[in-house]
């Protein structure tokens, strides 16, 4: 099908499943926002005293912020270790991770008390003593500098010739400037909790938390971009250009190795945190067999399949071994954040997520599907724009 | 994006690298001051009358609780502070029959809510008290979270001016030069408030003088880097819903090594990082060299061969005519000779 055609018939049908399914969410996300600003968050989460962080963080900010790392991880593989052949990848990437972000900061609008006070650590009072303020002070930087590494796209769209070519010039400083932003936050996030000891059970627990965290949203990134590059395939095929889709598989077998050797090393990183601890006592409980799940499952499993995926360069098996990695990753945050925090608490004082809580973080998933299908449908993400191809 | 605005990120980015390192200097310590109070509670002496819960409720003009203070059902479920409460007296079945044991923020001498609040809005007074600035909080309640006794709470429920809910040490009226409300309460002098020394003191004398009585521990001297509550009692302290697990490292020294990190990261990445760049550009740019190198000598051992084999056919080519045109001139000469012989042989013949 032509580009023409397939634009009309995309007018045409505007009512399709997909649409419907978003318009809904998005309709039921508008009734929770007004819920939630006009009744304070009393009024749409099962938030308590005892548990003061639900999927709003567990999931919104924790996992939202590990499954954009692809694009610190794509633009630092194409543009600081010199892999050229991954260039098509790197647009895609760091518009998620721009997007990502974005909607990072959006969600944490409704589960602070006073967003509108959110500058104030930064602007206010610093308070340099916490990881929460190092996270906070990155993730604002970050997200410009996403934004700033996302503008030649939106430039070369709108025809801004001279600024594309200066920040285009940037790029290197960008990018490393990125990595180090980016591996400062990613850590931070899971040094939140080494301030837990007591809450956080012994076997998620481990002064190692910063490394798991860093080490792992590499894995996220890497597994993100090609779970996603999947997923985009098919509704953004008739945009891909031939350098994109020549070079997609290749793109694919070489995160998929990769990720392999470095879910192997998390994986060992794990058990040596484990051992540094001196926590197998614990493999024996209840705790102890989810915790072998995940780290069997979600860790050493994917590294495997990745392996024998990248060695019989079977894409498909790779495909899943990626989908598996993302599920891994939002598993251990959910472990962290809730499932293994407040581990000591009777289960009746224990948090569950409430409809209200689940159908905004649906809502800022959907915004983020739906916004980076505006601006890929629009902007020169997936195909080089005429007037600069062959320019890297 | 202008100019000024990037730069500003650069100094952000500066200031990045600089700000951990006065985190570490100043930061690490929030106390102890020389002259910070203290209060130990005896649970060998609480009834569990409640006159300090009704206190509090009254000196910090708190909203009225759904039961009266004179009901004592309350105590058959276990309850927390909460958004209205600074404080509770829960009881607990112990080895040593039914127990009271009073409930607040324990003031610890380095907060956990303190070092985990990103925006400062948390202090350790002089005289002891963790106090908190809801004109600065964002509400994010890291501090709930970081809190090892669970005791800051929160106003779910206020859309507007949502805040964090906990006891002050009565810091207001100390500076009044009163006593907490719960202390000045106390029928049974339960509570004793004083110097944090005196009070070790005090808690320590008590052990002595009735061995049998108390637990040899008073909870709080070291638990979490120490705190300005102090806790006695009869029962094994795990039994009066006490965390006897929670360590004597304070919450500050549990993050500083992930905050010492930071200005390393910073530091030597970008060195790392434009190292790995250097490296590969470089085995790119002799990669491409060696390339066009390789293609250069193959061209030139081609051409030579061409050239060679050209000249070689040239030669065989010239021999070939050379012995073409011996050939035809020895064909013409013989022609002509015959020419010749065939005319001298007519003329012959004419004659």
């Amino acid at each position: 099908m032509s580009t023409v055609e397939h634009a009309s018939a995309q007018r045409k049908s505007l009512f399709t499943p997909f649409n419907i399914v978003a318009a809904i969410i998005l309709a039921a996300g508008l009734v929770v926002t007004v819920m939630r600003f006009t009744g304070g968050l009393g009024a749409v989460t099962n938030l308590d005293q005892n548990n003061p962080w639900g999927i709003w963080i567990g999931f919104d900010l924790l996992c939202g912020v590990a499954l954009a790392a692809g694009g610190y991880t794509t633009s630092s593989a194409c543009y600081i270790f010199g892999l050229k052949k991954y260039h098509a990848g790197v647009r895609p990437a760091i518009l998620t991770a721009f997007l990502g972000y974005a909607l990072v900061v959006f969600a944490l609008g409704y589960d602070v008390g006073r967003p509108w006070r959110l500058p104030y650590p930064i602007f206010v009072q610093q308070g340099t003593t916490s990881l929460l303020f190092e996270v906070g002070l990155c993730v604002m930087i970050y997200l410009t500098v996403l934004f700033i590494e996302f503008t030649p796209a939106a430039f070369e769209w709108l025809g801004f010739k001279k600024i594309r070519n200066i920040v285009v010039k940037m790029t290197l400083a960008l990018t490393i400037f990125g990595v180090v932003l980016s591996t400062l936050h990613q850590s931070s996030l899971g040094a939140l909790y080494t301030i837990v000891p007591s809450k956080l059970h012994p076997l998620w627990y481990s002064p190692y938390l910063p490394l798991f965290f860093f080490v792992s949203s590499i894995c996220a990134g890497l597994s993100m971009v090609i779970f996603e590059g999947t997923l985009s395939h098919k509704p953004m095929h008739h945009l891909m250009d031939k350098e994109y889709l020549d070079n997609h598989d290749g793109l694919i077998l070489g995160f998929g190795k990769g990720c392999s050797l470095i879910l192997f090393g998390y994986f060992a990183i794990k058990v040596i945190g484990l051992a540094y601890d001196n926590n197998w006592h614990y493999l024996a409980t209840g705790y102890g067999a989810w915790f072998l799940v995940e780290i069997l499952g979600f860790v050493a499993l994917p590294s495997f399949l990745y392996a024998i995926g990248a060695r019989d360069r079977n894409i498909p098996l790779i495909k899943w071994a990626a989908g598996l990695t993302v599920f891994g990753i939002i598993v251990n945050r959910f472990n962290i954040s809730m499932v293994a925090f407040n581990w000591q608490l009777p289960s009746q004082l224990r948090y569950f997520p409430s409809w209200g809580e689940i159908t905004i973080s649906l809502f800022v998933v959907t915004i983020g599907v739906l916004a980076f299908r505006f601006i890929s449908t629009r902007m020169p993400i997936f195909y080089e724009h005429p007037d600069y191809k062959g320019e890297h | 994006m202008l100019r000024r605005t990037f730069l500003g990120l650069l100094g952000g980015a500066g200031a990045l690298a600089a700000l951990p390192a006065t985190a570490g200097a100043a930061g690490k310590h929030f106390g102890p001051h020389p002259d910070t109070m203290a209060v130990l509670f005896d649970a060998t002496r609480c009834i569990g009358c409640r006159q300090c819960e009704k206190a509090c409720n009254e000196v910090n003009n708190l909203p009225a609780p759904e039961k009266p203070f004179d009901d004592m059902t309350v105590m058959d479920t276990e309850r927390r502070t909460d958004d209205k409460t600074y404080t509770v007296v829960n009881k607990y079945a112990t080895e040593k029959g039914g127990v009271f044991r009073k409930m607040q923020c324990n003031h610890c001498l380095e907060p956990a809510c303190a070092s985990a609040c990103f925006v400062r809005a948390f202090k350790k007074e002089p005289n002891g008290a963790v106090t908190y600035d809801a004109s600065v909080c964002v509400g994010c309640r890291y501090c709930m979270v970081a809190c090892p006794f669970s005791i800051p709470a929160y106003t779910y429920n206020d859309p507007i001016t949502p805040r964090v809910v906990k006891c002050t040490m009565c810091s207001p009226r100390l500076a009044e030069g009163k006593l907490p409300g719960c202390v000045e309460r106390c029928p049974k002098e339960a509570l004793t408030f004083g110097p944090r020394e005196e009070i070790i003191k005090i808690a320590r004398a008590r052990i002595d003088a009735y061995p049998d009585r108390y637990q040899h521990h008073i909870y709080g001297e070291h638990e979490m880097g120490g705190t300005c509550w102090m806790y006695l009692s009869g029962a094994p302290f795990s039994e009066i819903g006490m965390r006897e697990d929670l360590g004597t490292t304070s919450a500050p020294e549990l993050t500083s090594g992930a905050l010492a990190a930071v200005p390393m990261v910073v530091g030597l990445w970008p060195v790392l990082l434009g190292g790995i760049y250097a490296v590969s550009k470089r085995n790119q740019k002799v990669a491409n060299a060696e390339k066009v190198m390789a293609v250069k000598n193959a061209l030139t051992k081609a051409s030579s061969e061409a050239e060679k084999k050209l000249s070689e056919e040239l030669k065989k080519a010239d021999v070939a005519n050379k012995r073409l045109i011996e050939v035809e001139v020895k064909k013409a000469v013989e022609e002509a000779l015959s020419a010749k012989d065939e005319d001298a042989a007519s003329s012959e013949e004419e004659s």
